[in-house]
């Protein structure tokens, strides 16, 4: 299938990367890679080409065994190609040292992968030291990368990998891979051995990341949801890591291109297209709010004036803490502490529209509380807002849709034409999605 | 005379050779760690070459250590010589086993990892592997310790330094006035000496593994 038909969404999907002059990511090429281990009959990736933008999160995604994971190694050549190319940058690395490739290249594996003998900060610190770095920019970097994941550096930096939950090890574990900057970061199921609930926060973070950072990522996941999740392009890949689709998530979605795709989609597809929309596109609405240091009197004024009858309290850190009703009030005499609602759940603005439904569904008003990088308050999503943000999204896929084959008619007309005029050089039968990338 | 009076006369003597002893043991142990180390190290990435080392060290271990003395005498003669030869060659197997054991024991994810963040061949080996397989190999060498501090007594047959002197003596003049002591004292002394090397051994391993692995 070529990368990429005329396709409205890709271009919009990857601008903002590609806009950002100081983009740290480096478009990779794979050209022909094939993999062949001797005394197997046939390759177990076979000539696979590939053309990754700077800036851009690729996944690979596929049954297991299809190779996915090898071609992804042979991008840092911890798997060295029997044959093919592979470029970084402007760079052609296929015969450079491979301890240096890999320095330049960040690496990310299932279950972390963090050595258990050296703390965090030892651990993170590794490859900077590797390439030269001053103790002092060193140290400054490990913080900033603790920082960076979500992990507080006072309370991280001297801990051992063993006094960390999973999904604590992983962000060290993708601190590591990013501490030397590299421009390029490669990740092989790295949510792979954790919890669902936890694996969706890594998700959460993984994108906040690349909002700042723009590396180039490569993914390796068999989860479709999380391709979608994740994914500014999905390369659906089949046995010996042919190439079945490469295109955006919507396309992919809306646009199967052909059985094995569609059978990988799987169903559900209205659902999953909520995976692609992130609080922060759809309207997120204010809310009356309090602070617990409030004094009490303001609060009831608040709730007595408005035209609410519900006040969202927020705790000293600007934190949801409890959802408040005007009848709570009249409970609560002196004291808020036994009146309201606590705040179960919260949604980041990274969330996806799955997420925050799922939260408003349990929610037994039908709103949750969106909150910013340190848990603060910043608005509400309702049900009234997600509903018409959906029907908005569908009908917007549906037009895409229907577009796009309309765009492949025009195509396979003008191919017919040419090829009755006998202009077509390289011959009519190459017959649409076919053809490899 | 008692067996503590005895101790008090020749508390010089006894000093002397639970010394050297102790040296003796403790040098042929540091020789024994690093050739074994180095053995594992060499043999652990292969199937056949480590069980080749592992027998081979094995073998070693099955010669009485009186006849590998013997043996070694003509070669090279009385003293020293026979007696560091034979305890670094008893000391290996333990030291060689758990090597390998401890070497192959590394998770391959992290060694994966290893390698995938950029690191060389020898920054493995010493920043990760050697690291995570040190407590089995700090086992082996405090059994090799301990299997050392008997075997050295037979040193004192090729006139080797140590306790074994006592024991030889007091076992030559058996039904003499002081023969018993003289067994008795050497035995003794060597039993002391390995349970102070044992307590060496854990303190080592509080100091030198990382509290991350740290069982």
């Amino acid at each position: 299938m070529p990368e990429t038909y005329g396709n409205g969404s890709t271009a919009e999907t990857t601008a903002p990367a590609a806009a950002k002059p100081a983009a740290a990511g480096a478009g990779i090429r794979l050209e022909n890679l094939t993999k062949v281990y001797p005394g197997t009959a046939g390759p177990a990736v076979d000539n696979v080409s590939m053309e990754i933008r700077a800036g851009e999160t690729v996944i690979f995604v596929g049954p297991s065994g299809c190779g996915k994971s090898t071609t992804l190694k042979m991008i840092n050549r911890l798997i060295e190609p029997t044959s093919g190319r592979i470029r970084i940058g402007d760079e052609d690395v296929t015969d450079i040292d491979p301890v240096k490739l890999r320095r330049k290249v960040g690496y990310a594996i299932q279950a972390s992968g963090l050595f258990p003998h050296m703390t965090v900060a030892q651990n993170i610190a590794l490859v900077p030291k590797m390439i030269g770095w001053s103790a002092a920019r060193t140290r400054s970097r490990v913080e900033e990368m603790l920082d960076l994941v979500g992990l507080d550096p006072g309370e991280f930096h001297g801990r051992y990998p063993r006094q960390l939950s999973g999904g604590q090890q992983q962000r060290v574990g993708v601190a590591r891979a990013l501490a030397a900057d590299p421009p390029v970061l490669l990740m092989d199921e790295p949510f792979g051995a954790v919890d669902p609930i936890t694996r969706d926060h890594l998700q959460d973070e993984l994108i906040r990341l690349q909002h700042e950072l723009h590396k180039t990522i490569v993914f390796v996941t068999h989860d479709f949801d999380e391709a979608i999740k994740l994914g500014d392009r999905i390369a659906v890949l089949r046995e010996r890591s042919h190439i079945a689709q490469f295109d955006t998530p919507e396309a992919i979605l809306t646009n199967p291109a052909d059985d094995f795709v569609s059978g990988f989609v799987g169903a559900g597809a209205a659902l999953k297209r909520l995976n692609l929309t992130r609080v922060r596109d759809v309207g997120v609405v204010d809310f009356p709010t309090a602070r617990i240091d409030d004094p009490l009197q303001s609060i009831f004024d608040l709730l007595r004036d408005g035209a609410t009858n519900e006040v969202l309290l927020l705790d000293r850190h600007r934190r949801p803490y409890k959802w408040l009703r005007r009848g709570d009030l009249s409970r609560a005499k002196q004291s808020l502490a036994r009146a309201g609602t606590l705040v179960a759940d919260t949604v980041t603005r990274d969330a996806t529209l799955r997420d925050a439904l799922e939260a408003v569904l349990t929610d037994n008003a039908g709103r949750v509380a969106v909150t910013g990088r340190r848990g603060e308050y910043i608005g509400v999503v309702d049900m009234e807002t997600l509903m018409n943000n959906v029907h908005e999204l569908l009908e917007a896929d549906r037009l895409d849709a229907m577009e796009h084959q309309h765009e492949l008619q025009l195509q396979r007309a003008h191919r017919t034409l040419l090829a009755q005029e006998g202009l077509d050089g390289a011959g009519g039968p190459e017959g649409g999605p076919g053809g490899r990338a | 005379m008692s067996f503590w009076e005895y101790v008090g006369s020749r508390h010089t003597q006894l000093l002397t050779d639970t010394y050297q002893h102790a040296s003796a043991v403790f040098q042929c142990m540091v020789i024994a760690t690093v050739l074994g180390v180095a053995v594992g190290v060499a043999t652990y990435r292969t199937e056949w070459a480590g069980a080749l080392a592992t027998t081979a060290t094995a073998t070693i271990l099955t010669i009485p250590s009186l006849a590998l003395i013997g043996l070694l005498i003509p070669i090279v003669g009385l003293g020293v010589a026979p007696t560091v030869i034979a305890l670094t060659l008893y000391g290996l197997l333990p030291v060689v086993r758990n090597a390998i054991v401890g070497l192959r024991g590394v998770d391959p994810a992290l060694v994966d990892a290893a390698k995938g963040i950029g690191m060389s061949r020898a920054a493995r080996l010493f920043r990760v592997e050697l690291p995570l397989a040190w407590p089995p190999i700090l086992t082996g060498i405090r059994v090799s310790t301990q299997m050392l501090m008997g075997i050295a007594a037979i040193a004192a047959f090729a006139s080797g330094p140590g306790l074994g002197n006592e024991i030889f003596r007091g076992i030559a003049s058996l039904g003499s006035a002081n023969s018993l002591n003289q067994v008795l004292s050497g035995t003794l002394g060597i039993a002391v000496l390995a349970l102070l090397f044992d307590a060496a051994y854990v303190l080592i391993g509080r100091l030198t593994i990382p509290r991350g692995i740290r069982a």
